[in-house]
């Protein structure tokens, strides 16, 4: 079984102001632009942080570099479709990630969606869209509040969503008491669900 | 026809849940509630903006290729909504996996009024999925567990020591706690259970 790379959580301070501040309007212009020079930014941005991404979860180079470019392919091919409706670019292109890291490296049945296709099947119960503008609004208050995160808790959210370690492991790995991994979990989410409150 | 769903995932699951961190028969009770629950797909999209702003944060280097000519556009041709409307049809993520309907399913007895079927996983994952099937006023035998425990109510209703759950309704439990759940008095109730490690039965 592959296990995990073991880093600093604290590595990951996550900033404020980041390549991925840059996105929305990336993949937005990608989708009208297709220019071989937006494909070869796309890939220059976020191709280094998806491989390190799938490394995280033990993939060695290679094939950290393909699930990279695979991921990047799809959100390529894909960008047309995009909407915003649908949640931020971020948020797809890191469906796109997680998904083929549970299908190509844990290989088990991914039983997450991309979040394209959560919208898409049953648009008179969720909330309506928002508009792009709110939609970069949510990521960076999501990105404020990570980044203003007490580190114990940004240590729990880490290993569970970029190591993507189970709520054992991260007990285990952190020397935590399960509870203590559980309740850092749920603070750190009341935090985020706060800071969105007023975007709904 | 919906009855709104008054039981949802701890929020630390759906947490794992959102950063592809739970083990795969949790992960597959997950989605079966969230088909049902407008409520947690909404608190899944928020928390895949934590996921999406991690993922941009981490400290890369280096150049991953690209291939020299980008590829065409796809669109991507969607199935019609497969999402299950009807009552009591087994929710679209398990019935599309497994390829079941709930009248299809082979049914084990386990003990009088309650039957079993356990669903494959992948191999090397962790845990169990079933189908649970109490027979009205019939109940499970008192349990404890070696780990989470998560139940999504299909059919039916079940009532324990936590109170009642109906179609949609999700129960997440860990090792602390023991219960003896009983089907509806009328309807009885089936169910989709993930474990994490094997039952402790007592008595």
């Amino acid at each position: 079984m592959l296990r995990p790379s073991i880093d600093s959580p604290a590595a990951y301070a996550p900033r404020s102001v980041g390549a991925w501040a840059w996105m929305p309007d990336s993949l937005s212009r990608i989708a009208s632009d297709r220019s071989d020079g937006a494909f070869r930014r796309l890939f220059e941005e976020f191709g280094p942080q998806i491989r390190h991404y799938m490394m995280r979860y033990g993939a060695d180079a290679a094939t950290a570099e393909e699930l990279a470019q695979e991921t990047l392919l799809a959100v390529w091919r894909k960008a047309a479709q995009y909407s915003a409706a649908k949640g931020t670019p971020a948020t797809w292109m890191f469906s796109i990630a997680r998904n083929l890291r549970i299908d190509r490296l844990r290989r088990e049945t991914c039983w997450q969606e991309l979040s394209d296709d959560v919208a898409e099947g049953t648009p008179s119960e969720d909330t309506p869209p928002d508009d792009a503008a709110s939609e970069r609004q949510r990521q960076a208050r999501v990105q404020a509040v990570l980044a203003a995160l007490p580190e114990d808790q940004r240590a729990v959210v880490t290993a569970a969503f970029v190591d993507g370690l189970s709520h054992h492991d991260i007990s285990a790995r952190l020397s935590l008491p399960l509870g203590t991994v559980k309740s850092r979990l749920r603070l750190a989410y009341q935090k985020v669900r706060a800071a969105l409150e007023d975007l709904k | 026809m919906s009855t709104p769903i008054r039981r949802h995932p701890d929020s630390a699951t759906l947490m794992s849940f959102a950063a592809g961190a739970l083990a795969e028969p949790l992960a597959a009770v997950c989605s079966v509630h969230l088909s049902m629950c407008a409520e947690c797909r909404e608190e899944l999209r928020d928390m895949e903006l934590v996921g999406a702003a991690l993922l941009g944060s981490t400290p890369a280097t280096g150049k991953v290729a690209a291939p020299v000519t980008p590829p065409e556009p796809v669109v991507v041709e969607r199935a019609s909504n497969d999402r299950g409307d009807v009552v009591d049809a087994l929710p679209a993520p398990i019935a599309t996996r497994y390829g079941l309907t709930l009248d299809q399913i082979p049914w084990k007895r386990l003990a009088p009024g309650v039957w079993q079927h356990r669903l494959a996983l992948s191999p090397g994952a962790q845990g169990e999925l079933y189908f649970i099937k109490l027979a009205p006023g019939c109940r499970l035998p008192l349990h404890g567990h070696t780990g989470v425990e998560l139940t999504v109510v299909l059919t039916g209703a079940f009532v324990d020591a936590f109170g009642e759950y109906r179609r949609g309704d999700m129960q997440d439990i860990d090792n602390s706690i023991e219960h003896q759940p009983v089907g509806d008095a009328e309807q009885g109730c089936i169910c989709l259970v993930a474990a994490e490690g094997p039952y402790l039965l007592k008595g």
